[in-house]
């Protein structure tokens, strides 16, 4: 056989490759789709996916805008930084709120304290409807979970939003196509083969700026479900749990009311990248309430049309 | 912290309860890529599953439906890292109504990880999957012969799949192929080596994966080419075109051909998103190009090296077919090649492929999962290379018109096996 390889060994680094292989899926679907837009929580995946779009696009403004799923229970320093990048690349947002879902009467109120996560579905979808979007980038990774490794870069969802992951398209090389009849739309991720390190580490090579809370600081927290929870207003102690101050930092960020903290004393990347490289937990297992309802948590919400 | 460059893309091939998702889950779990919370998760859904302690096919079944059923529906993608190397692992459905989520994870693969159940030897499906695998232009075959526990570790057992293998590899043109002898269940020879095969002095599963060249890029001539992805409107009025290079490296001053328009031009300047390789346009790399000459080169378009590709509106083409409906002659669909997507009408189909015997038989239509040669008229011209020669230009996908469901993997030209 004197094949050539499809994406061949060169002398090139394995982080060009995931940055190029990224930066084309990005193109392919802005060219291919009507109306686009990317997916943006404030968390590290998506600031690396946004500024892999603002890479994409340069010196072009980014031919789409940005949205984030707003559960109305955010950390106060990721909405900050949500609106400074926003501002910075003069883009357009669009805000899903998960608080107006629940003023409209589209979703229950789970009440003051209660986890919002699943709620964001409605929203998302609510808004991709009213925008008339065709595809959403999202920052997922197929590290991640045991379901997101069985989805594609292109993942194809019905009118209603849903996933069904026994009729997935095929999706063969690096064909990526994304014709969808009205009413259906896409979801592309295109960090799809990225590693929570590689994540890291093509941060610390591009210096993507992220919020202060990645990064060890002191915290009120409580010990819940084997997780350090922030003491704020959307978390109270309950009784018997006991308020400790603590040196943490977060190593995935979500709804402030199910997102739990690390121990850490990492404050620079450069030492994120060593702890991230000897970890024992995964990211969401380390940190992620809403995955530990059942065995199929993420599989069941990705079926109703989550991220 | 030391940046491990080398990277083997690999997918497991074979016939479904052979032990392929099982092999991967005893190699994850033995290298020790799981995460202490991913390997609880498994041993509780085993224990809730009834299926014993440790189901390691758990490992990349991940779905409800899979783990229910016991089988894999859809590839699940992994990944893994040794000091040797990182790999990039397809878990792939061994079912034959699943053959579309095989093709899938295999049409980026280097390597084939053939898992052959040793008491029943080489089955129609693995020999489909062989066939695939080969057309698709995946390099190197690693089997492992498993379940060698269930024959008492027989060298004979063993000597007798070796033998199947190797004259179907041979015959699909695989040059390099290694066999180990596995209990994927036990862990015999999938990283630690075996005490019950005295008789075998091979690698193991692992270590043949570690010292596969599979992943390795033959510097071959086959020209540079880069379709156009997008153009980037430059401060000033200038315009560059991004795309990813394949084929050849490109430079700045490379001469290179405008096609389908055939206008020869000079790259005057080659853009790329991180300033640190070795060489700027090298192979993989999405870049941006501006050219000597006003064109108008648009998405769809593509830059080429010599030797140039060819520009056709009718193509000779291998098909792997996976519509519902079967495919004829006169059928039409929409295609996609590198970045245009056109209508494009079956004019013959020229052979239904056996994938027991490779023969080539006179057929009428390709039902779902047949292999078949077509010839295609397509409404615009495309710039073709044959697969052969370049995994990139060389390759399509067929779209349903009505439903926008890929149905088919085309490549262009014939494989010499067949
Ligand atoms: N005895 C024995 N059983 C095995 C071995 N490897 C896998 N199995 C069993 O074969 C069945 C199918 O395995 P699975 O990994 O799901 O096969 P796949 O369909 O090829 O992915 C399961 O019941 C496994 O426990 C082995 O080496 N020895
Ligand atoms: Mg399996």
């Amino acid at each position: 056989m004197t094949l050539t390889s499809l994406r061949p060994q060169t002398t090139t680094d394995h982080l060009s490759l995931l940055e190029s292989h990224a930066v084309y899926i990005l193109r392919e679907v802005a060219a291919e789709c009507e109306r686009p837009v990317l997916l943006f929580s404030g968390g590290k995946d998506s600031a690396v996916l946004l500024h892999l779009a603002v890479k994409a696009f340069a010196p072009g403004r980014l031919p789409f805008p940005v949205m984030h799923v707003d559960t109305g229970q955010n950390f106060p320093e990721v909405l900050a930084f949500r609106d400074q990048t926003v501002a910075n690349l003069n883009a357009r947002l669009v805000i899903a709120s998960v608080q107006e879902a629940i003023d409209r009467g589209r979703v229950a109120d789970p009440g003051p304290h209660g986890a919002r996560n699943r709620l964001q579905t409605v929203a998302l979808l609510d808004a991709i409807v009213e925008h008339g979007f065709d595809a959403a980038f999202g920052g997922a990774r197929r590290d991640e979970d045991k379901a997101r490794a069985k989805e594609r870069i292109l993942s194809f969802r019905d009118a209603f939003g849903q996933w069904d992951p026994r009729q997935q398209r095929p999706e063969l090389w690096q064909l990526y196509q994304g014709r969808v009849n009205a009413g259906e739309h896409l979801r592309a991720f295109p960090l799809s083969d990225w590693t929570e390190l590689d994540i890291w580490q093509y941060i610390e090579r591009e210096n993507v700026a992220l919020p202060p809370i990645y990064f060890a600081h002191e915290r009120d927290v409580v010990r819940r479900d084997a997780m350090w929870l922030a003491v704020n207003e959307f978390i109270e102690p309950r009784p018997g749990e006991r308020v400790e101050r603590r040196l943490v930092r977060y190593r995935t960020v979500g709804d402030a009311t199910c997102t739990g903290a690390v121990e850490s004393d990492a404050v620079t990347v450069e030492a994120i990248v060593r702890e991230v490289a000897t970890a024992n937990v995964s990211e969401r297992g380390a940190t992620r309430a809403d995955d530990r309802f059942s065995e199929t948590a993420m599989e069941d919400r990705k079926r109703e049309g989550y991220f | 912290m030391e940046l491990t460059t080398d990277i083997l893309r690999l997918a497991t091939v074979g016939s479904v309860d052979d032990g392929k998702s099982t092999l991967i889950g005893r190699l994850l779990v033995d290298t020790r890529q799981l995460f202490d919370d991913q390997l609880d998760a498994v041993v509780n859904a085993s224990e809730r599953r009834g299926v014993g302690d440790l189901d390691l096919s758990f490992v990349t079944d991940g779905l409800r439906a899979e783990r229910e059923q016991g089988i894999t529906i859809d590839v699940a993608y992994r990944y893994a890292s040794t000091p040797q190397r990182k790999f990039i692992i397809a878990d792939c459905p061994g079912h034959v109504q699943y053959t579309r989520n095989m093709a899938t994870g295999a049409s980026t693969a280097d390597l084939a990880l053939v898992v052959v159940d040793v008491a029943h030897g080489l089955k129609e499906q693995t020999r489909r999957h062989l066939c695939i695998a080969a057309l698709l232009g995946v390099r190197g075959l690693v089997v492992a012969v498993n379940k060698m526990d269930a024959v008492h570790w027989s060298p004979t057992a063993f000597q007798s799949v070796v033998d199947e293998v190797e004259t179907v590899a041979g015959e699909l043109g695989f040059d390099a192929i290694t066999c180990v002898p596995t209990s994927a269940l036990l862990g015999d020879n999938v990283v630690d080596a075996s005490d019950h095969t005295p008789w075998y002095a091979g690698p193991t599963v692992l270590e043949a994966l570690e010292t596969s060249d599979a992943g390795a890029w033959s510097n071959a001539t086959n020209g540079a080419r880069l379709p156009i992805q997008w153009v980037l409107r430059q401060p000033g009025g200038g315009r560059t075109y991004a795309g990813m290079v394949n084929g050849e490296a490109l430079h700045e001053g490379d001469v290179v051909t405008l096609l389908p328009a055939g206008i020869e031009t000079t790259i005057t300047a080659l853009n790329t998103l991180h300033s640190g390789a070795d060489v700027d346009g090298a192979v993989g790399l999405s870049i941006d190009v501006a050219l000597a000459d006003e064109t108008d080169a648009g998405r769809g378009d593509l830059l080429a090296g010599a030797p140039l590709p060819h520009v056709t509106r009718e193509i000779a083409a291998t098909v792997c077919w996976f519509g519902e409906r079967p495919l004829t002659t006169g059928s039409r669909l929409r295609l996609k090649h590198t970045t245009r997507v056109t209508p494009a009408r079956i004019v013959s189909l020229d052979g239904v492929v056996d994938v027991a015997t490779l023969s080539v038989d006179p057929g009428d239509e390709l039902r779902t999962n047949d292999i078949g040669l077509v010839q295609l008229a397509t409404a615009d011209p495309l710039v073709v290379d044959d697969y052969r020669d370049n995994r990139v230009t060389g390759s399509f996908v067929l779209i349903d018109e009505v439903t926008n469901a890929t149905v088919a993997a085309g490549m262009v030209g014939r494989a010499t096996f067949l």
